[in-house]
């Protein structure tokens, strides 16, 4: 069905991006780095989405697990890629599931602004905060495996891939639970599902832990790509407001949608910053406004009506 | 399905034909320089944009053969070059993604720019991975090459110790009863190790005087200062030092004036070159006006012919008088050019790092001896005046002006800049 | 005794400042239940608007005191020019779809209007320092203070009184209640929905414009000043309750004064103290301190 074509693409897809990678030139590994990175946090929104809920503030946990992998580089000098990117999955994750208390309690609107209060108190501390870099941040080393140093990007692109992968089919088999399911089933009547026997409240904050546990990933891989972290890139609100606007791009529908629609908009923010320095704002706020207006379930509803709209919904 | 994946393997084999292709190397007559600085926010303005003029000014000039001697030859070793202009807004670490684009797919063969010490500091480890000659314009930390050897990134102007041990010692020979003295800096690398330099370097030579302990540390770019004018007025510190500059810098200039700041105190500013410029009458008598070194209004009048040259070329062109961020790309653009002379058109980065490496060459303005850092940071002399309006010609002027040596306000090479000036400034030579 | 009446006057300049800009985006919101985040570009152009034409009317030697017409003029003209393009031409046909969707496509509209102000006034800053300066500085509490920052505590007081009595002394307030409280009874007890939106949008757009217009004379007006804006004026209607102007005035006060304290007392903390604020009020009354009573949607 429907669910087991996804696993099977997103295998076979990664086994070409992976080799593909060996042959591609670095800067093309860099978008796939970046995007993968920034997928990983966009599938989480994904998730928060389908029930209705968007954050205006996941960079928040996207942030915390940037300046973990920042910190623990800093201060403690660990370099290894997977501590890192465990580092900042928890951190985000436990900071999540302790806000996810108050967060379970709102909604629409409500629910996107709190979590964007709560990114700008990060942000201002981060900020005014010497010792956590204010303003410069940090430069990050390179990440190391098992304690061999690789040569190039290579390796962490693929390890990239691999968690974007394990990431996209566990949320993809997630959403086959019942309790994954009461996604839409929430979106649509809460007390409905209260009358169930379901604690719409309990749905929910799983799915926001989720939701930061990813959004740390990403932050960490981020991290790691980049080799740099700063406020202005990874916690302030623009930031929330670029996690938000890849999530409508690339649209709710399928577990691989976050993954096309990071690699569009890395393409997209190169393209538009090498043409028009001045301009590209206005190409990636236009970009937006588009799709909101012309195509609301992002691109993945292109790729459906392109490749025939087969049975599934 | 297969159809699919199919599609999904082509896709990905055609855009990395593409880049491949992008990818062969060209002929070597001509040149690509990419050139970092502010386009866009609060800092393009007065800052960002003179810096991009200066830089293309003397491109230009360059290809066509037109510097004054002995940059009279055409070209970059030959080569014309071009500019690709480039906004260096955003953070840093859009900074380091767009660095590896310029080199990994636009392919650019120099970098020479930044004004932002954040994002030198972050640019400089990714430039040395990526093995690219790269070239600092005018960013100030002293962190950049006190932290690390490098061997592709220079800088070819002296960094915020020189402007801060300058300013204390200027300060000292000029306002001897100064008793007690508060900061108003940005909360980044640069503000901080402005302040740190400054107040170092008075409690050696002026231990007499008092740092007030409410210095002020606003966010870049804030751009609204009336309460920390308010506080700083009721301090009782009679000295106010910052190292703002651009947009913030002329705002608090404005704010500060409507409430009669410099009026009752001693402003000290670090890189206050540009807005003697900028702002014309508005801009208070009396302040204690830097521009980074021997830059802008403090050697218009140095008779030399490269610095006339400059001078009278930027004013044709652009209809002001050039202020330190123009100078300073202007500078940075003719490092590259004797790089290139030195080491030819097709030399590899190697080759054109080794050409730089430690030597002393005669720019616009002055004589930039690459001396520090292992022969990356350059030492120059640096200078401050104090502005006053000169009604007859509707003009601003800086009277008083006095230069420091490099060997007087840089620490020795292999020295920290911080542990310098805590253990007394040993062996400056004034 | 003077350090106190300073901190006093600072903060309430602050807060007047925060509550000018404020007010419109808790009006909108209230109203319409858009969190309006190109806001912070309403702000923005009429900074640019009111400078630029106070640089262009002292340059043609007319008197400098037409620089406060000017200034209320900016306001209205991009209030209603932008609120009315952007209502109309974007946000209206989107009152069906999610409001956390309407939000986004703000966001999209506020980078887009950053670089249009950058390609119609283009990067260098503009100064309009002349009504500051017309009016003066006196001395007070022991420091100088400019009369034009003093007189913005009374442009907000106006603000507040204006919108006080719009809401609960017109026929207008009591049909703007009705739709705040359920927008589908509004219109089927025919109020002209539509109409109320417009014109609701339009006004915060103006207030919102206005922030920026009085404030230009005393900063550089350059790219990129609505960016803060937002996040400042986002955190005053975050403590004071979305959707209340009381709430507004509540927090503008609350965040300006702590501020300026902070400034005084303790510099360090002057950007944390504003959030900080905001991340108490979140957690012991996450719906604000003044927010108007939602009812729970079925």
């Amino acid at each position: 069905m429907f669910n087991d074509r996804t696993a099977k693409f997103l295998l076979l897809a990664a086994l070409v991006i992976c080799v593909g990678g060996a042959f591609a030139p670095n800067w093309i590994v860099n978008q796939f780095m970046f995007g993968f990175s920034r997928a990983l946090a966009i599938l989480g929104l994904m998730v928060l989405w389908r029930t209705g809920l968007v954050s205006f503030g996941h960079a928040f946990y996207f942030g915390l697990g940037a300046y973990a992998v920042a910190i623990l580089d800093s201060k403690l000098g660990v370099s290894d890629v997977f501590l890192r990117l465990l580092a900042g999955a928890v951190v985000a994750g436990v900071a999540g599931f302790l806000i996810g208390f108050i967060m379970r309690n709102y909604r629409d609107i409500f629910f996107a602004m709190l979590n964007t209060a709560i990114s700008m108190v990060l942000f201002g501390i981060v900020v005014k905060t010497e010792s956590l870099g204010s303003t410069d941040g940090f430069a990050i080393s390179a990440s190391t495996i098992f304690g061999l140093a690789p040569e190039t990007k290579y390796p962490l692109f693929v390890i990239i891939t691999l968690v974007g992968l394990t990431a996209a089919l566990a949320v993809n088999f997630y959403l086959k639970t019942t309790f994954g399911k009461l996604t839409t089933a929430i979106r649509d009547n809460e007390i409905r599902v209260e009358y169930l026997g379901f604690s719409v409240a309990h749905a929910i904050h799983l799915k926001y832990t989720i939701s930061t546990i990813l959004a740390g990933g990403a932050g960490a891989l981020m991290a790691m790509s980049l080799g740099q972290v700063d406020p202005e890139s990874m916690i302030n609100w623009t930031v929330s407001g670029e996690l938000v606007f890849v999530t409508i791009l690339s649209g709710p529908g399928n577990v691989i949608a976050p993954f096309i629609g990071s690699l569009v908009f890395e393409v997209l923010r190169t393209y538009a910053f090498e043409l028009a320095p001045q301009a590209w704002q206005l190409i990636m706020g236009a970009t937006f406004l588009t799709i909101i207006f012309f195509l609301p379930g992002g691109i993945w509803s292109l790729i459906e009506k392109l490749g025939g709209k087969k049975n599934e919904k | 399905m297969t159809n699919k994946l199919l599609k999904g393997a082509l896709g990905f084999a055609a855009v990395s034909a593409v880049a491949l292709a992008g990818g062969i190397a060209h002929a070597k007559d001509t040149i690509t320089i990419a050139v970092p600085s502010f386009l866009t926010g609060g800092a393009a303005g007065p800052f960002g944009i003179p810096a991009m003029n200066g830089a293309k000014m003397v491109t230009d000039a360059i290809n066509a053969g037109k510097l004054p001697a002995p940059y009279n030859t055409k070209g970059f070793g030959g080569a014309t070059a071009s500019v690709i202009p480039l906004d260096e807004g955003g953070g840093a670490t859009k900074q380091v993604a767009e660095y590896r684009n310029l080199v990994e797919k636009r392919n650019v063969d120099a970098i020479v720019g930044y004004i932002s010490s954040g994002n030198c500091q972050a640019l400089a480890p990714v430039a040395e991975e990526l093995k690219q000659f790269t070239i600092f314009a005018t960013c100030g930390t002293p962190r950049i090459f006190e932290e690390a050897a490098r061997k592709y990134v220079f800088r070819t102007m002296g960094h915020a110790t020189a402007d801060n041990v300058a300013a204390a010692m200027y300060v000292k020979e000029k306002f001897p009863d100064m008793k007690g003295y508060t900061g108003i800096n940005q909360n980044y690398a640069w503000g901080q190790d402005s302040w740190r330099d400054f107040d170092l370097t008075l409690q050696q030579i002026m231990p007499n005087t008092k740092a007030s302990d409410k210095t002020q540390f606003p966010k870049i770019f804030a751009g609204q200062y009336g309460s920390e004018i308010s506080a700083m007025s009721l301090d009782k510190a009679d000295l106010i030092h910052t190292s703002f500059w651009g947009g913030d810098l002329e705002a608090f200039i404005f704010q500060g004036n409507a409430r009669g700041l410099f009026k009752k105190k001693i402003g000290v500013f670090t890189v206050g070159g540009t807005a003697a410029y900028r702002l014309g009458k508005k801009l208070p008598n009396g302040l204690v006006l830097g521009a980074r070194g021997p830059y802008g209004i403090l050697v218009k009048d140095r008779p030399s012919a490269l610095n006339q040259w400059f001078i009278n070329t930027y004013k044709d062109i652009y209809g002001i008088y050039p202020s330190g961020p123009a100078y300073q790309y202007g500078q940075a653009i003719l490092a590259a050019k004797i790089a290139y002379d030195k080491a030819g058109s097709d030399a590899s980065n190697e080759q054109l790092a080794n050409a730089l490496r430690g030597i002393t060459f005669e720019s616009f303005s002055t004589t930039v001896e690459m001396t520090l850092g292992g022969g990356h940071q350059a030492a120059t002399e640096n200078g401050y005046g104090i502005t006053e309006y000169d009604s007859e010609n509707g003009e601003n002027v800086v009277k008083d002006v006095k230069f420091y040596p490099a060997s007087c306000v840089l620490p020795p090479e292999g020295q920290n800049s911080v542990d310098w000036i805590k253990g007394g400034m040993k062996g400056a030579k004034c | 005794m003077e350090a106190a009446l300073t901190i006093l006057l600072d903060g309430l300049q602050f807060s007047s400042y925060l509550f000018i800009v404020s007010a419109g985006l808790t009006i909108i919101f209230g109203v319409m239940k858009i969190l309006n985040v190109a806001h912070g570009s309403f702000y923005a152009w009429g900074a640019y608007t009111a400078a630029f034409f106070i640089g262009k009317f002292s340059d043609m030697g007319l008197p400098d005191a037409l620089g406060f017409l000017i200034i209320v003029a900016a306001a209205i003209v991009v209030g209603v020019i932008l609120g009315f393009i952007i209502e109309q031409g974007i946000l209206k046909h989107m009152y069906e779809r999610d409001e956390v969707l309407i939000v986004l496509a703000t966001f999209g509209l506020f980078l887009v209007l950053e670089d249009i102000i950058l390609i119609a006034f283009g990067t260098d800053p503009y100064f309009a320092y002349q009504p500051m300066a017309l009016l003066d500085s006196v001395e007070l509490g022991g420091i100088t203070r400019d009369v034009y920052g003093m007189t913005l505590i009374g442009v907000a007081a106006v603000v507040a009184v204006g919108c006080w009595w719009l809401l609960n002394k017109t026929k207008w307030g009591t049909l703007l209640k009705a739709v705040i409280f359920d927008r589908e009874m509004g219109i089927s007890m025919g109020i002209n929905v539509p109409l109320v939106y417009t014109l609701t949008f339009i006004g915060g757009a103006i207030l919102g414009g206005l922030g920026g217009a009085y404030i230009a004379p005393t900063i550089s007006v350059a790219p990129g000043l609505g960016t803060e804006v937002i996040v400042l004026s986002f955190a005053v209607v975050v403590v004071g309750g979305m959707g209340s102007i009381a709430g507004a005035a509540i927090g503008s006060l609350i965040i300006g004064i702590l501020r300026a304290i902070a400034v005084h007392e303790l510099p360090q903390v002057e950007l944390f103290v504003v959030f900080a604020v905001m991340a108490i009020v979140l957690v012991f009354r996450p719906e604000g301190l003044f927010a108007p009573a939602k009812p729970r949607k079925i």
